[in-house]
């Protein structure tokens, strides 16, 4: 079976500091696979070279099994693939329809460029009805919703472009218990939606509760992909903090302060 | 304010965006309700006709200046740039002192180099990565002083009559520049406010980096509406020279500040994102009426200075405060 994504060694440095070293990724198609690793394991960064935010200094990257060059975000969108990012990329001073369609707004007219506000609202209604989202119009300003209804929107962003491979910045980081549960029921919803799936995240648990696998970052280095059928939180925290050498020096309590 | 009953803080929110989407068209009328009363004249078809011709000139800008504004930035340039035009264009057709030449080909020049002007600000602050105040500040003075070289000290006349029609002409009671304030207006609401051209200045306005991870191309979207910007100035200038007609370095300095204080006052917010052509619009009027009533009412220009000046700061500080109100409520939502 061809890979959704593979990336084959990616570099990356930023200034004097590789970021990326040789780092390889394959995802399936229609798979959760969650990207773990400590702050600054080069996660994020790994993500946004796939998203088009950055390019990376050498390497590889394939789409469905073609090889693709990515220079920018809109490059990255036209291949399928949404970014969802940890600050939400929302604009405050825009309602949800207009959120949803920035940059990609729907046209009318001879000249094509002419705002189709009625489709626009009435897709975006469509989309929060489809993804079973608590917002009640369109036409609300994003500005006031809370976290959770605000990743929904860029949830929804997403979808409304027939992405076919999602990237989640750390969804869960800022919302509460019930809303982070939402998020992941809506995050396996995509999943059966036939997306393809990466979630970038601090909360190994998330990942062990939907995730099909999961992928392992340490010092832009991978460390391994593990099936999480066969795994414990433990087995996670120690690749992470120790790496698949078991060389780092780090004492093991440290682990249960960060991930906890 | 946890306590409050529900009922009380709904109304309280309602009269608040009532209050915060009128304010501008509430200080216009009660403006045109005050001089109607104290000042006389006011109320006559012909003051008001001289009033909207009065404000064309910089509604026309105050357009133009607008997408600049809405997309997070700001022009100080544009009254140097209409000196620049100005004096170039007056060379252009001038029989004593250039080359004679039509105005059907002079204007669409003019307002070429207008929008190449507009256009020079954008490249710059997409090169140099400064704050687009300080940009247009230092273009101003360069603008300015181009515009003071080429006419060299020189009251520029001998222009064509033909020339006379686009800032003194009627089209039946109703004088030419308020129809080119008019279309330019439609255009420029239709612009900013119909098309997927608009909405991503808003966005960008909004957020800009977010706009860039949508895939909008910012750089691009800078130089379109500095020189938007800089095409409105050229056809103000068009227009402003044809009023006067004697190409001179003073005509058109100073605009951008009657039409930046316009635009604040019609709910153009400073930092982008927010705005629309209707409040620019009664932003305007604002100032029109106020100039003229106050003219009309025998106070100097100098106490319309202090008004203009009060009420501006009076409109920013009340919109901050209504910002800092809804960020409270936000609070407040979040907690409950």
């Amino acid at each position: 079976m061809e890979y959704a994504v593979e990336m084959k060694g990616i570099c990356k440095s930023f200034g004097g500091v590789q970021a990326l070293k040789n780092v390889d990724l394959e995802l399936r198609q229609g798979e959760i696979m969650g990207i773990v690793g400590d702050n600054g394991a080069g996660k994020s960064t790994l993500m946004k070279i796939l998203s088009g935010a950055y390019q990376a200094d050498r390497g590889e990257i394939y789409i469905f099994g073609k090889q693709v060059e990515i220079h920018n975000p809109m490059d990255s969108f036209k291949l399928g693939i949404s970014m969802i990012y940890q600050d939400l990329a929302l604009f405050n001073n825009l309602d949800v329809a207009k959120n949803i369609f920035a940059g990609r707004e729907l046209v009318r007219g001879p000249l094509g460029i002419t705002l189709d506000r009625k489709d626009m609202y009435r897709r975006a209604e469509e989309l929060i009805k489809d993804l079973r989202v608590d917002i009640k119009s369109p036409k609300l300003n994003v500005a006031r919703m809370s976290g959770g209804q605000r990743q929904m929107v860029a949830c929804a962003r997403a979808i409304a472009f027939k992405s076919k491979i999602m990237i989640l910045d750390e969804p869960t980081a800022a919302l509460g218990v019930t809303e982070a549960n939402k998020l992941l029921g809506l995050i396996k919803n995509l999943k059966d939606l036939g997306q393809s799936i990466l979630l970038i995240t601090q909360r190994i648990p998330d990942i062990l509760a939907i995730a099909d696998r999961v992928f392992v970052l340490k010092g832009g280095v991978r460390q391994d992909i593990l099936n999480v059928r066969d795994i414990t939180l433990d087995d996670v925290v120690t690749l992470i903090v120790k790496g698949k050498d078991g060389s780092s020096e780090i004492a093991d309590d440290i682990k249960y302060q960060s991930f906890g | 304010m946890k306590n409050n009953p529900l009922l009380f803080r709904n109304m309280s929110g309602k009269t608040g965006k009532i209050l915060r989407n009128y304010t501008p068209l509430l200080i216009l009328l009660v403006t045109i309700l005050l001089f109607s009363l104290i000042a006389p004249n006011f109320t006559t078809f012909n003051n008001f006709r001289l009033m909207i011709r009065q404000i064309s000139f910089v509604t026309i800008s105050a357009v133009g200046l607008m997408f600049v504004m809405v997309a997070g930035g700001i022009d100080l340039s544009i009254g140097s740039q209409i000196i620049f035009t100005n004096i170039v264009l007056s060379l252009m057709m001038s029989s004593t002192y250039g080359y004679g030449m039509d105005p059907l080909i002079a204007i669409p020049i003019c307002i070429a180099m207008g929008t190449i002007l507009g256009m020079a600000n954008g490249i710059l602050s997409n090169t140099l990565k400064v704050h687009p105040l300080i940009i247009t500040l230092g273009t101003s003075y360069i603008y300015k002083g181009l515009g003071y070289i080429i006419a060299g000290g020189r009251n520029i006349d001998g222009l064509p009559d033909s020339f006379r029609v686009y800032g003194q002409g009627y089209v039946g009671p109703v004088p030419v520049p308020i129809i080119i304030m008019i279309i330019v207006a439609i255009i420029g609401a239709y612009f900013l406010h119909n098309t997927n051209f608009g909405s991503r200045v808003f966005a960008m306005g909004g957020n800009q980096e977010a706009a860039h991870l949508v895939g909008i191309n910012i750089k691009r979207m800078k130089l379109i509406v500095f020189a938007i910007g800089g095409f409105a100035s050229g056809i103000t200038s068009v227009v402003l020279l044809s009023r006067v007609f004697n190409g001179q370095v003073t005509t058109g300095a100073g605009i951008e500040f009657d039409a930046l204080t316009a635009a604040l006052l019609g709910g153009v917010g400073f930092a982008g994102g927010e705005g629309t052509i209707l409040g620019l619009i009664t932003g305007v009027m604002i100032i029109g009426v106020l100039n003229n009533g106050m003219q009309l009412f025998g106070l100097q220009d100098f106490y319309q200075n202090l008004v203009k000046g009060a009420l501006l700061l009076a409109a920013v500080g009340y919109d901050e405060y209504q910002k800092s109100r809804r960020a409270k409520e936000m609070v407040e939502k979040v907690e409950m």
